[in-house]
C-alpha cells in the first residue's frame, strides 16, 4: 500500500490527467446540458494533453531551443510529446467550435440545450414515420 | 523510385487543396471539383495498387525531411491502396446516387459546404488508408468525424442536429480513448511508426515489461475505434446517424466511414502491436465476443425496428460485428473474411440506403413498413435494387455478401473452443437477417393497399445508374471472387513487411 502510495505520489502528474480525463468524460457522456458536454470535452482533451506534456518532461532539463550554442540532446526535454500537444490543441479547438455550432444551431430551433427535453420533443414529433 | 509510388501522397494533397478551392468554388463548380476529385483518387489509387500487385512489393515513403524513426511516413502495399480504391468509388457512386436529395435536402447557399466536407472525408479515408504513424492516424480519424458530422448534419431538420451531437458525443469519446492508448504506447516504447512500435513492442511482451501497461494500451486503443465504427455495445447512435441523414451521407457514413476506422484498427494490431501480443493480451477473445453479441442484438434491434432505414441502419450494426468478430477469431482466414465483408458491406448498405429513400418517394415520404407496402411496384428500379442488397445481406449465393460468410463459416473449422461459437452466431445471425430483410423485401412487393393514395414516382433511370454499378460490382465479386482473393491474400503477406 505504502509502495503504491509512493509510486503515484511520484507520477502526480499522470494522476491528475487521468483525473481531469475521467471527469471530462463523464461530463461528456452523463451531463444532460449541451453545453456542459463542450465543457466536458474540453476538460478530457485538457487531461489528455497533461499527460502527454507530462511523458515528454524529463526533470533538471530545458525547453527544445538552442540557448548559448548547446546542442547537446542531454540538456533537454524530450520535443516531440510538444509538438503532439500542438497539434492536438487544433485538433481539439476545431471539435469544440463544430460542437458550439451544432449547440447553438440546437438552441435556436428548440430553445433548450437539455437533452433529454430534446429527445422527448423528438418523440412526441415522430409520427407514423414521417420522414 | 517510380513516379507512381508518390500518388498516395500527391492524392492526399490534392484532396486537401480541392477542399480549400470547392469552399470558394461555390455549388456548381464546388461539385464538378468534387466529383473530378473523386474520378481522379480512383484512377490514382488503382495505379498504386496495379504498381504494388505486379511488382509484388511494398514501400514505406518519407513525408517531410527526418527519416524514420524521427519523421513521417505513408506506406502502401496491396492493401493499402485497396482499400483506398474502395472507399474512392464508394463515395463516388454515393455521391452521384444521392445527388438528387442533396439538392432538395440541403439549402443552395450551403452546398458549396457540403462539397468541401466529401473532400475532407476522402482525404481523411485516404491518409487513414496510407498512414505508417499512429498519431497521424489519430488527427484524421478526428478530420474524418468532424467532415462526417457536417456531413450529417447538412440536412437543415432538427431531427440530423440531435443526430449530429450524438454521433459526435460517441465518436469524441472514442477519439479521447484512442489518443490515452497512444499516450500510453509512446511513453513505453518511444516510437509512432508501425515498424518501430512492432519492433519495440515485440521485444517488451518478450521480455515481460509493462505488460500491463500494454495490455491497458492496446485496450483502449481498440476500444476508442470499436465505439467509432459502432460495435456492440456501442451501436445505438446508428439508427439516428444513418437514418435521419440525406441518402448519400447515409452512404458514405456507414459505407465507407466505418470502415476506415475498422483498417486503422487492423494496422495497429497487425501492423503495430503484432498478431501475437494481441492475441496473448486477451483483447483478442473481447472482441470475438462483442462481435458475435453484436451480430446479435444489431439484428435484434433490426426486426424490432418500424422504420426501413432505422432497420437498414441496425443492420449495420450486425455487419459490424461480423467484420469484428473476424478479428477476434484472429486467424489469416478470418482476417480474409473480415476484409471480403468490408468490402461486401461497403458496396452493399449505400445501395440500400438509396434505393430506402427512393422507396420512400414513392410512399409519401414515408418509412414505416404499412405505408411501404407495395413500393416496389410504384418505383420497380428502386424496389428490384433493395430486394438485390437484401439478398446480399442475407447471404444468397451469387451476390458479395455469400462470399465472406462462407469464409467465416471454413475459417471457423481451424478454431480451437471459438469454432462452436462463430459457427452458431453465424446460423443464427443469418436466420434473422433472412427474417427482417426478406420480410421487408416481401412488403415491397406485396399488392398496393392503396394504388390510388400514392402516385409512381417519375424517376430518371440514370438517376438509379450509380445503385446499379454498386450491385454489378458486388455481382461480379459474388460470382467470381477468386481474384478479389487473390489480391487479398498477396496483400497481407506484404502488409507487415515494411
Amino acid at each position: 500500500m505504502e509502495k503504491l502510495f509512493t509510486h503515484l505520489l511520484e507520477n502526480y502528474e499522470a494522476c491528475v490527467a487521468v483525473v481531469l480525463f475521467v471527469i471530462g468524460l463523464c461530463m461528456l457522456l452523463f451531463d444532460r446540458n449541451l453545453l456542459k458536454k463542450v465543457i466536458g470535452l474540453d476538460i478530457m482533451d485538457t487531461g489528455t494533453f497533461l499527460l502527454l506534456a507530462d511523458r515528454g518532461y524529463i526533470a533538471g532539463r530545458s525547453v527544445p531551443i538552442v540557448t548559448d550554442g548547446v546542442t547537446d540532446m542531454a540538456n533537454y526535454i524530450n520535443p516531440i510529446p510538444a509538438g503532439l500537444v500542438l497539434t492536438g490543441i487544433v485538433v481539439s479547438v476545431s471539435v469544440s467550435a463544430l460542437m458550439l455550432s451544432l449547440t447553438v444551431r440546437i438552441y435556436k430551433k428548440y430553445h433548450t440545450l437539455d437533452m433529454d427535453a430534446l429527445y422527448l420533443m423528438m418523440s412526441d414529433r415522430r409520427k407514423g414515420g414521417r420522414v | 523510385m517510380s513516379f507512381v509510388q508518390n500518388f498516395p501522397f500527391f492524392s492526399i494533397i490534392l484532396c486537401l487543396l480541392c477542399a480549400v478551392a470547392t469552399f470558394v468554388a461555390g455549388d456548381k463548380w464546388g461539385r464538378r471539383l468534387t466529383i473530378g476529385l473523386l474520378s481522379v483518387s480512383i484512377v490514382l489509387q488503382s495505379c498504386v495498387l496495379w504498381f504494388c500487385a505486379s511488382n509484388n512489393t511494398s514501400y514505406a515513403y518519407m513525408m517531410g525531411h527526418y527519416p524514420a524513426p524521427w519523421g513521417n511516413e505513408i506506406a502502401a502495399g496491396i492493401i493499402e491502396p485497396l482499400m483506398a480504391l474502395l472507399f474512392s468509388v464508394v463515395l463516388l457512386l454515393s455521391v452521384l446516387g444521392g445527388m438528387d436529395y442533396i439538392l432538395k435536402d440541403i439549402p443552395a447557399d450551403r452546398r458549396h459546404l457540403y462539397w468541401s466536407m466529401v473532400d475532407l472525408t476522402l482525404v481523411s479515408l485516404l491518409a487513414l488508408s496510407y498512414t505508417n504513424d499512429i498519431f497521424t492516424g489519430y488527427v484524421f480519424i478526428e478530420i474524418c468525424t468532424i467532415a462526417s458530422c457536417a456531413l450529417l448534419s447538412a440536412k437543415d431538420t432538427g431531427r440530423t442536429l440531435i443526430a449530429s451531437v450524438r454521433y459526435m458525443v460517441f465518436a469524441l469519446v472514442g477519439s479521447g480513448l484512442f489518443l490515452i492508448g497512444v499516450i500510453f504506447t509512446y511513453s513505453i516504447t518511444g516510437h509512432l511508426l508501425f515498424p518501430q512500435l512492432h519492433e519495440t513492442i515485440a521485444a517488451l511482451w518478450a521480455d515481460g515489461t509493462y505488460r500491463f501497461t500494454m495490455t491497458v494500451a492496446i485496450g483502449l486503443m481498440t476500444a476508442g475505434l470499436a465505439i467509432k465504427s459502432g460495435l456492440f455495445p456501442f451501436h445505438f447512435w446508428m439508427p439516428d446517424t444513418y437514418g435521419r441523414a440525406t441518402p448519400a451521407s447515409s452512404g458514405i457514413l456507414s459505407g465507407v466511414v466505418s470502415k476506415a476506422y475498422i483498417l486503422l484498427l487492423i494496422k495497429v494490431i497487425y501492423r503495430a502491436v503484432g498478431i501475437e501480443v494481441f492475441a496473448a493480451s486477451g483483447i483478442q477473445s473481447v472482441l470475438l465476443i462483442f462481435g458475435i453479441a453484436g451480430m446479435i442484438v444489431g439484428s435484434v434491434s433490426a426486426i424490432r425496428s418500424k422504420r426501413l432505414t432505422t432497420m437498414v441502419a441496425y443492420s449495420s450494426a450486425a455487419q459490424i460485428g461480423y467484420i469484428y468478430m473476424g478479428l477476434g477469431m484472429g486467424t489469416q482466414a478470418a482476417l480474409l473474411a473480415a476484409f471480403l465483408h468490408i468490402f461486401s458491406h461497403a458496396l452493399t448498405k449505400p445501395m440500400l440506403f438509396l434505393s430506402a429513400s427512393r422507396l420512400a418517394d414513392a410512399s409519401g415520404g414515408h418509412m414505416d413498413f404499412p405505408s411501404l407496402q407495395g413500393a416496389g411496384h410504384r418505383d420497380v428500379t428502386a424496389g428490384v435494387l433493395f430486394t438485390a442488397g437484401a439478398l446480399s445481406m442475407v447471404g444468397v449465393p451469387l451476390f458479395i455478401g455469400f462470399i465472406p460468410k462462407l469464409q467465416f463459416a471454413s475459417a471457423a473449422f481451424a478454431l480451437t473452443w471459438q469454432k462452436w461459437p462463430v459457427l452458431l452466431a453465424l446460423a443464427v445471425s443469418t436466420l434473422l437477417n433472412v427474417l427482417y430483410f426478406l420480410y421487408t423485401a416481401m412488403v415491397l412487393w406485396l399488392p398496393q393497399k392503396d394504388s390510388a393514395a400514392f402516385r409512381p414516382q417519375e424517376r430518371r433511370w440514370i438517376a438509379s445508374a450509380p445503385a446499379m454499378v454498386l450491385l454489378a460490382i458486388g455481382l461480379v465479386i459474388g460470382i467470381h471472387s477468386a481474384p478479389l482473393t487473390a489480391l487479398l491474400q498477396q496483400g497481407f503477406a506484404l502488409f507487415c513487411q515494411y
